[in-house]
């Protein structure tokens, strides 16, 4: 007995040394696997362009705040996370930083004081960065950001999410693939893409699935969830490869001008990736968008052809799309304006068909298409609910700088009625989606839902 | 003066149509430009959007959109024997209020000038004798041709967004198109809309009579479009609420679909709303404006905006008032004796059509748009023989529904009583049953119709109000008759059950109440020299030479056409002429 209890004494003890050890212990950080010179310099605008391609000033500038000053609460499913300052301050910011300290963070996700930064940081996306990128991106920050002082507010998560050694264990589970690029090789300007898909862009952060431990389910395309759809915030962020994909009927070309102005023939930006778009997509040169949209369409193996320029300056009339034999039935239905037609149907009518068209294909470049349509079929139903209550906008972009709105129709339909509606949609122009309660359209409304 | 603001490059008087194209296009020398509107600020959504826009009592009748008279007017008369007296209750012509302006509540009927209505006194001289031109009248050349403006119409036409058929492509007539019209050296933007029932039976009667119909232009998209700017336009929807609305469906060609957005993206361009320009201000030589004084609604104070380049660009009526009070522009036209520029050649519209009443037809007037229609040109200015005719001037006619506005457009067979029991009935049997033919006239300039300041009534900023002394003049009148007896048989020929006639006969007297148009055109008149108008021919003031004067003030006598298309055709020609000629050494370009 007596033995029994050393022997446990002494694997406690052992344990809460490995502990102690797993908390207190400074973290390895990842080296390069390849050194620049000290005196290597970025190519003109690199900085600048990794910063836009990351989307750094998305997360890290508050809606009122200055640039890259931190404070925009991050919502993640543990708590609201507070993003930090990232200006080359020497208090608030990061003007103390070594580059070896801010590879850590972008790599390991590791402050210089040891603390783990919480993966609302897609530094398991980052770490794919290249080493040159890397740099230019630090030389940009400490060299053409303005300091800002602005002390970051404290992420105070509730137990045991506050523990951050948590997190030391999380990474044993996410960051299990190695640091820097490998390109699967297609083309140069697939390579291109893929690395603006899979590392600045991290894509994957919304449009992969999470895994039970909330690590994004594949970081590379030679993952089979890679980019199969998430769920952030209540918006699905759809699947961008497979059959389940609403990306798989548009052309590498009508992708190219989504990403770099928010819409196109068949869709418009919302939610998060109007954000993305505002503040990152549109400012990369065209060659970048349309790498990326090169690398979505062939990433499975599909040839790609590439367009040498997108969103091209007007005058550009397009005709509007007939119905397709997915859509004829609801078309014609429509079309008869018989008062039989079920209430989903004639609340259409009165209020969506004028910009919609009876075929449910829209308008090219301005009024989305529903047949299809990844908001108004996607497994979450607020973001559809939300548009029809509060309507919807598009910010101007440098190509298309019309800010195209979507009015609400809070005040003109009840919750019974947009139910209907919603649940009609869903099922319209050949589309299989489940129906809407009247109770998500009240959660919606009363800011109940998590969107 | 309670405040002065930083000197600009530029400012700009008014942002609707010809102050948004000034803005972007210097906007993209660099230029620091700042421009003043009067109104509020307007998008489309909130502002327009639907279903609140679609609401007749208070856009169509109670004109949510316009200019209020409370906030600015003028005082009217017939004749220089009459006392005017302020135009207290919008009537006779709308004008506009607030970012995009007359753009944002027109109807989208945008047509260019033919070749010959820019140089009509020498058309007429050389065909007729100048002996034909009736006393009183005066008749002019523009100082521009319809060759150098051609490349300018295109631009707006591409800018504005407009579908339409060509039917003179670089000379060769086009089948589907209106062949009498001027050269064009594109197609339109856009493809034409399609006909609606009224417009299909009024082509096909047109055709069998030996005319020569065709799709009308439209500043209202058919597809959905994108311009040279990357602003966008969706199809139109055929709703009907075009004209005194803002539309909804980002259909209509007007600033908020073609420019503004663009221009905003500009960091070297601003706008202040509830900005009034109060008066240009001169330098002490006389020989330049120095820049603009304004009422800041929100400060409630005077604000001085100094400018190197002062662009006019609200409507004719204020641009004409603005000059009046700054001294800008030459002396005041002086009826009498006949000297003076400002204010002269103050021209309007002669107008008047045929409505059709059939039992049996349906023509669902609820489907339609503001520049909706089978149109045609065989009666226009260069088919008219003017010395046998005993006119000058002509008018290009349509058909085609526009709205099926219940409170105001119940046609119905004269007879029918106007209110009860009898009222109703006529309603319920003719509602829908109804269709008409527009004959849309040109207007000449005319000695005794002009502007000046009124000497009695004053704004609400103490300025004096101006005064328009207008009559229509028998010239007109008779072209207006002829329009009648040439459109009444064709529409008998279309077996109506009934029909009626409203043309303005000889002898009829400007009533300033019922609606007419809002095309107001003259006044600040471009001329080849100084002693004939006020601008030249790149709408440059001929006495200060940093002040642009855009818009229908410019026109030497009104078109048998709506003045969007040469109001946007000039205004392209002005900024050229500022971006190519002026800026590297701003001096009188003539």
């Amino acid at each position: 007995m007596k033995t029994f209890l050393r022997i446990l004494a002494g694997l406690v003890l052992v344990g809460v040394i490995a502990l102690l050890a797993f908390i207190f212990v400074p973290v390895q950080r990842t080296q390069p696997a390849t050194e620049l010179a000290a005196d290597w310099q970025p190519a003109e605008g690199q900085g600048k362009m990794v910063l836009d391609a990351g989307d750094c000033v998305a997360c890290h500038t508050s809606d009122e705040g200055k640039s890259l000053a931190g404070g925009r609460a991050v919502a993640s499913p543990m708590g609201t996370i507070w993003s930090t300052n990232i200006t080359p301050d020497d208090d608030t910011g990061i003007g103390t930083w070594s580059y070896a300290d801010f590879r850590a963070a972008m790599i390991d996700g590791v402050a210089p004081n040891g603390t783990h930064l919480y993966p609302a940081m897609p530094y398991e996306n980052y770490r794919l960065m290249t080493e040159e990128d890397m740099r230019a991106l630090y030389d940009y920050l400490m060299t053409e950001v303005e300091p800002v002082s602005e002390p970051n507010k404290e992420t105070a998560l509730p137990f045991p999410f506050n523990q951050r050694w948590g997190i030391r264990a999380w990474k044993w589970l996410a960051l299990t693939h190695d640091a820097g690029f490998a390109p699967a090789g297609a083309s140069d300007a697939q390579d291109r893409g893929q690395y603006l898909v899979e590392s600045l862009g991290h894509c994957g952060a919304c449009h992969t699935p999470r895994n039970a431990f909330m690590a994004q389910d594949g970081v590379t395309a030679a993952e089979d969830s890679f980019l199969t759809g998430g769920v952030v915030g209540g918006w699905n962020a759809p699947a961008l490869r497979g059959d389940a994909a609403g990306i798989k009927d548009w052309t590498v070309s009508e992708l190219a001008d989504y990403l770099a102005t928010g819409r196109n023939a068949h869709s418009a930006a919302n939610g998060e990736m109007s954000l993305v778009i505002e503040h990152s997509l549109q400012k990369l040169p065209d060659s970048d968008n349309i790498a990326i949209a090169a690398y979505l369409k062939g990433m499975d193996g599909d040839a790609v052809d590439l367009p040498e320029t997108l969103a091209a300056a007007g005058p550009t009339a397009t005709p509007e799309a007939e119905a397709d034999d997915a859509g004829a039935d609801t078309a014609e239905m429509l079309v008869s304006a018989d008062p039989g037609m079920p209430l989903g149907a004639r609340l259409y009518s009165d209020n969506c068909l004028g910009c919609h068209f009876a075929s449910g294909k829209g308008a090219p470049g301005i009024f989305p298409e529903l047949q299809g349509n990844s908001l108004v079929v996607g497994s979450e139903v607020s973001p559809l609910i939300s548009v029809i209550l509060n309507g919807a906008e598009l910010p101007a972009t440098e190509k298309r700088p019309m800010t195209l709105r979507m009015q609400g129709y809070a005040d003109r339909l009840s919750d019974d009625e947009i139910a209907e509606l919603a649940t009609w949609l869903r099922g319209a122009w050949g589309n299989d989606a489940g129906p809407v309660a009247a109770a998500d359209v009240a959660d919606v409304r009363s800011g109940d839902s998590t969107h | 003066m309670a405040r002065t603001e930083p000197k600009k490059d530029v400012v700009i008087v008014g942002l609707g149509w010809t102050g948004s194209i000034a803005g972007i296009e210097l906007a993209q020398e660099g230029l620091d430009i700042v421009a003043l509107e009067r109104g509020h600020d307007q998008s489309t959504v909130p502002d327009f959007q639907y279903p609140q826009q679609i609401d007749e009592l208070k856009y169509g009748v109670r004109l949510k959109m316009m200019q209020k008279p409370s906030q600015q007017t003028l005082t009217v008369r017939r004749s220089g024997d009459e006392t005017a007296l302020p135009y207290r209750s919008l009537g006779s012509f709308l004008p506009g209020n607030g970012v995009g302006g007359a753009g944002t509540h027109w109807n989208g009927l945008n047509w260019r000038p033919m070749p010959e209505e820019l140089r009509l006194r020498s058309y007429v001289a050389e065909n007729w004798g100048e002996d034909i031109i009736p006393e009183g009248m005066n008749l002019g050349d523009y100082p521009v041709s319809y060759d150098e403006l051609e490349p300018f119409f295109t631009r707006f036409e591409k800018v504005a967004g407009i579908s339409g058929k060509a039917g003179n492509l670089n000379g060769e007539i086009q089948e589907g198109g209106n062949p009498f019209e001027g050269w064009r050296s594109e197609e339109f933007p856009m493809p034409p809309h399609r006909a609606t029932w009224d417009s299909q039976k009024f082509g096909e009667a047109a055709s069998a009579m030996g005319y020569h119909p065709f799709t009308a232009s439209a500043g209202i998209a058919s597809t959905s479009y994108t311009n040279p700017y990357g602003m966008q336009m969706g199809p139109c929807n055929f709703c009907g609420f075009c004209e005194r609305f803002g539309c909804y469906q980002y259909s209509k060609s007007s600033p908020q679909t073609a420019i503004l957005g663009a221009l905003k993206q500009y960091p070297n361009f601003e706008y202040r709303t509830n900005s009034e320009v109060l008066k240009v201000e001169t330098a002490a030589d006389g020989k330049t404006a120095t820049g603009v004084t304004y009422w800041d609604e929100a400060a409630q104070e005077e604000v001085f905006q100094p400018a190197d380049i002062v662009i006019l660009s609200s409507y004719q009526l204020n641009n004409v008032h603005l000059m009046l009070l700054s001294g800008i522009g030459g002396p005041v036209y002086d009826p009498v004796t006949g000297d003076g520029v400002l204010g002269k050649n103050y021209a309007y519209q002669m107008n008047g059509g045929v409505s059709l009443f059939f039992e049996d037809e349906h023509f669902n007037p609820f489907v339609g748009h503001g520049a909706n229609g089978i149109a045609l040109d065989d009666f226009a200015i260069n088919q008219n023989d003017f010395g046998a005719l005993g006119f000058i001037g002509g008018s290009y006619w349509r058909s085609g529904t526009f709205n099926g506005q219940p409170i105001r457009n119940m046609p119905l067979p004269s007879g029918t009583p106007s209110w009860g029991a009898g009222w109703k009935e006529g309603i319920g049997r003719w509602y829908g049953h109804a269709m008409s033919i527009g004959s849309h006239g040109s207007h000449m300039a005319y000695a005794n119709n002009h502007l000046d300041l009124d000497p009695t009534y004053t704004d609400r900023h103490g300025r004096p109000l101006m005064r328009m002394t207008f009559n229509w003049q028998d010239n007109d009148l008779r072209m207006n008759q002829y329009m009648k007896s040439k459109m009444e048989p064709l529409a008998a020929s279309m077996n109506p059950d009934s029909m009626q006639s409203g043309f303005k006969d000889v002898g009829a007297q400007y009533d300033v109440r019922p609606y007419q148009t809002t095309h107001n055109t003259g006044g600040h008149s471009m001329s080849e020299t100084a002693r004939e108008g006020s601008v030249n021919r790149y709408s440059q003031a001929w006495d200060k030479h940093n002040v642009f004067v855009m818009g229908a003030g410019n026109f030497v006598q009104n078109t048998q056409y709506n003045p969007t298309g040469l109001v946007g055709g000039l205004a392209y020609h002005t900024v050229n002429a500022i971006r190519t000629q002026y800026l590297s050494n701003p001096r009188p370009l003539v």
